[in-house]
């Protein structure tokens, strides 16, 4: 049985009586097989009582929160029960090791570059990031390749607009609080992608706080955001850009507020379900010829990682082949 | 005694006396605490058989570093260890060897049973004579798990329903 992602959109209660998980909303109150769920998210105002987290943490379930603009709030990590001392040593030797480091920051972006540029083919857009990750080969320090990586960024949006429908060019890509509804979409998917990579190192040993491109201040978990470096494209951005030129979110799923544009209810609902179809989706390994979920492939990029630190098999990034 | 491996071994396990005759990648994983999730149908069927095959004996019996199915006493201990299939043989005997070694250390004697449920058959063993092999796989152990890196893996027949398998071949 494999186990399921659950996202919660509705305000509502978590409860726990005996060995049952309830949900309760406006709707009413279900029981959640707790032995079925692999993480939650959760979007709405969604109160947790405090034998509920006891008994997620007793089955190591990873509880997301996000907050009004669907922005990553935090997360409920539970105590790890997966430990490897000798990894750690590995990651921690990775990082103050400044050669290794670099090695790591360089592949992180390299990957995230030709993911994009992949993209790009896809939407007909003819571009090359070969100037930039020239740039990169030659960058001695994480700043240098940061500010690589930012250019390639900033690039790679400004194209997207040559294919997007009117009413949903970026323009520029701002941050927090996003001011169109490009940007909010792809922030929206972001935070929710970063969210699932969290949950995916909470299952393996790796430490999700030792990061090579991302400095460790940076985040509480900045080892999701170098991974996330390598999935945005193939993941978030594929999906916004489906969603808004198949005319499946509109105008109508955003709504303007004081500090921005945001996704309406609605337009969470929309985009989450096209999210979850997305990493629900096989496509076949050819390594290890079979077929794996795009969920999976976050985890297999774990592995990958992994096998660098421990000094079997230099990391690759995953390069899209579908 | 020959009390030369006394201390070592106290620290290896069953596991890695069985893994050691699986697969050398899977050891090295295994003793760094790199592990796998459990949630391939093998290895449910083996903790099905475990709890529905033997009830009324001493069951999951720590000494030390090692765990023991169960035993039973009788003019001699009998320590048992319950196995799915026959494909891992040579790994079942010399865990369960390993474990009569261990006991011989301590001053017990004992032979050992190999249970195949689903065969209906088992299998006795007495450490007799194979002290040697013991020692050799304690050896060998101690070699792998000193690498810095893994040994390189080697696809086989086994790779197929091992956890590892994604690790590996990734
Ligand atoms: S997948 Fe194969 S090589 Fe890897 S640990 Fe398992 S048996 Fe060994």
């Amino acid at each position: 049985m494999r186990k399921k992602s659950i996202t919660l959109l509705s305000d509502g209660a978590l409860t726990r009586r005996e060995n049952t998980l309830y949900f309760e909303n406006a709707q009413g109150k279900k029981p959640l097989a707790v032995e079925g769920i692999y993480d939650i998210y959760i979007y709405g105002h969604v109160n947790i009582s405090s034998q509920a987290l006891h008994f997620l943490a007793q089955k190591g379930i990873a509880v997301h929160f996000f907050n009004h603009y669907g922005h990553y709030d935090g997360s409920f990590y539970p105590r790890e029960s997966l430990h490897s001392g000798d990894l750690l040593i590995k990651q921690a030797e990775h990082y103050l090791n400044k050669e290794k480091r670099l090695n790591l920051a360089k592949l992180f972006v390299t990957g995230s570059a030709k993911n994009m540029e992949l993209n790009l083919k896809r939407w007909k857009i003819n571009a090359s990031f070969g100037e930039l990750l020239k740039e990169l080969e030659s960058a001695r320090k994480i700043t240098e390749v940061m500010n690589v990586e930012a250019r390639i960024r900033q690039e790679y949006y400004s194209l997207w607009d040559k294919v997007l429908p009117d009413g949903f060019k970026i323009v520029k890509r701002t941050r927090r609080p996003p001011e169109n509804e490009m940007n909010a979409l792809i922030s929206f998917l972001n935070s929710r992608l970063y969210a699932t990579i969290v949950s995916e190192l909470y299952n393996t040993q790796l430490a999700p706080t030792v990061s090579y491109l991302h400095e460790p201040s940076e985040r509480r978990f900045s080892l999701a955001l170098d991974l996330s470096e390598i999935f945005k494209p193939i993941i978030a951005d594929r999906i916004a850009n489906r969603l808004v030129k198949q005319g499946i979110i509109k105008e109508e799923h955003f709504r303007e507020e004081l500090n921005g544009v945001l996704l309406t209810k609605e337009g969470m609902k929309t985009v989450l379900k096209a999210y979850n179809e997305e990493l629900g989706k096989s496509v076949k390994h050819p390594g290890l010829k079979k077929n794996v979920t795009k969920q999976r492939l976050i985890r297999l990029e774990a592995y990958k990682l992994i096998k660098h630190l421990v000094g079997i098999k230099e990391y690759e990034p995953l390069v899209a082949w579908f | 005694m020959n009390d030369k491996y006394l201390f070592n071994e106290l620290l290896i396990t069953g596991t890695e006396i069985n893994y050691l005759f699986i697969c050398p990648t899977k050891l090295w994983y295994f003793s760094k605490g790199i592990t796998m999730e459990q949630e391939s149908e093998w290895v449910d069927l083996g903790k099905f058989l475990h709890e529905k095959s033997y009830f009324g004996e001493e069951k999951e019996v720590q000494i030390g570093s090692i765990k023991i199915d169960f035993i039973k006493k009788g003019d001699i201990i009998e320590v048992h260890e319950i196995k799915k299939g026959r494909s891992m043989e040579k790994a079942h005997e010399m865990q369960a060897l390993y474990y009569l070694y261990y006991l011989k250390k301590l001053g017990i004697k004992a032979k050992a049973v190999i249970n195949y449920p689903k065969l209906r058959e088992t299998k006795e063993l007495t450490l007799d004579g194979r002290e040697e092999e013991v020692e050799d796989a304690i050896r060998e152990i101690e070699r792998i798990i000193s690498l810095p890196a893994p040994p390189k893996p080697l696809k086989s027949k086994k790779c197929k329903r091992c956890a590892y398998y994604e690790l590996c071949w990734v």
